[in-house]
């Protein structure tokens, strides 16, 4: 038998930006979707329901795994709306060479980061 | 690349021609998260105060209730389908339909939920306002003043 290149397989690829940012926004889409939306649901529930309920969303909110699931959920925000503008910008058929699309996979990953940052820096520090 | 044999059409294997639909419908949400979501983050921002009071006194504002009350439309309906996505690239079989059957009802009564909580604050706050105007009428009457 000749010695051929295998077929692409789930445990044979390369790593690239591409494949992080493609991850990245299903897995922060999705999490927005599964924690993010209750936590909406919460808060304008809270928000009809009077001061005392808003007191409890409140109370949780601001424990340490509270902060963390909001932080956590500020960044999903901002990391799937980074990638969701890198889709729509690929949508129109640009940024498919490889060199455009590891610098703009790099770009929306960090960029997240940097809006989830600039958010909190705005919220407590301004 | 033909349409597929009638039972496969029956039975939806292969392609059922709305694939488009559903694509184009997740861009057309994901502009409207993109306006909603960035008017509430900003919004947020610019508050800066989140007790009972001044967020609720903002939110039963007559644009931040209208553009809220679209986010949710907005945010859930994307969700939807990208759940839906989600389900079926990963899950197979009768498993796959009964998500794909729940998050569509989990989308209606989260969108329905979040609409009526917006009423409920707007009506809290028309109630309140009445509640004082009646107060200083009342007020006004009392002390032979003009209330104002």
């Amino acid at each position: 038998m000749a010695e051929r290149p295998l077929s692409p397989h789930l445990s044979i690829w390369k790593w690239g930006p591409a494949m992080l940012v493609s991850i990245l926004h299903r897995a922060s889409g999705d999490g927005l979707a599964l924690v993010g939306l209750p936590v909406l649901l919460w808060w304008l529930g809270a928000l009809a329901g009077g001061p005392a309920a808003y007191e409890s969303f409140v109370g949780y909110a601001t424990t340490i795994p509270g902060i963390v699931v909001l932080v956590g959920l500020s960044w999903a925000l901002f990391n799937h709306f980074c990638s969701g503008v890198r889709h729509f910008v690929l949508d129109i058929g640009a940024g498919y060479d490889v060199e455009a699309n590891n610098r703009w996979s790099v770009v929306t990953t960090l960029g997240g980061v940097a809006l989830t940052v600039a958010f909190w820096a705005a919220l407590l520090l301004v | 690349m033909g349409e597929g044999t009638a039972l496969g059409r029956v039975r939806g294997l292969g392609s059922a021609h709305h694939g488009s639909h559903h694509w184009l419908l997740q861009r057309f949400t994901a502009a409207g998260n993109l306006l909603t979501v960035g008017y509430l983050a900003f919004s947020l921002l610019l508050l800066g105060d989140f007790s009972y009071d001044s967020v609720r006194v903002w939110l039963a504002q007559p644009l931040p209730t209208l553009a809220i009350a679209l986010l949710v439309v907005s945010v859930f309906w994307h969700a939807k389908l990208g759940m839906q996505v989600l389900f079926e690239d990963y899950l197979h079989g009768a498993v796959r339909f009964a998500a794909i059957l729940l998050v569509n009802l989990a989308a209606f009564a989260g969108t329905a939920a979040g609409l009526l909580f917006l009423a409920q604050i707007m009506m809290t706050s028309v109630g309140e306002r009445t509640a004082t105007q009646a107060a200083q009428n009342a007020f006004a009457g009392m002390t032979g003043g003009a209330g104002q």
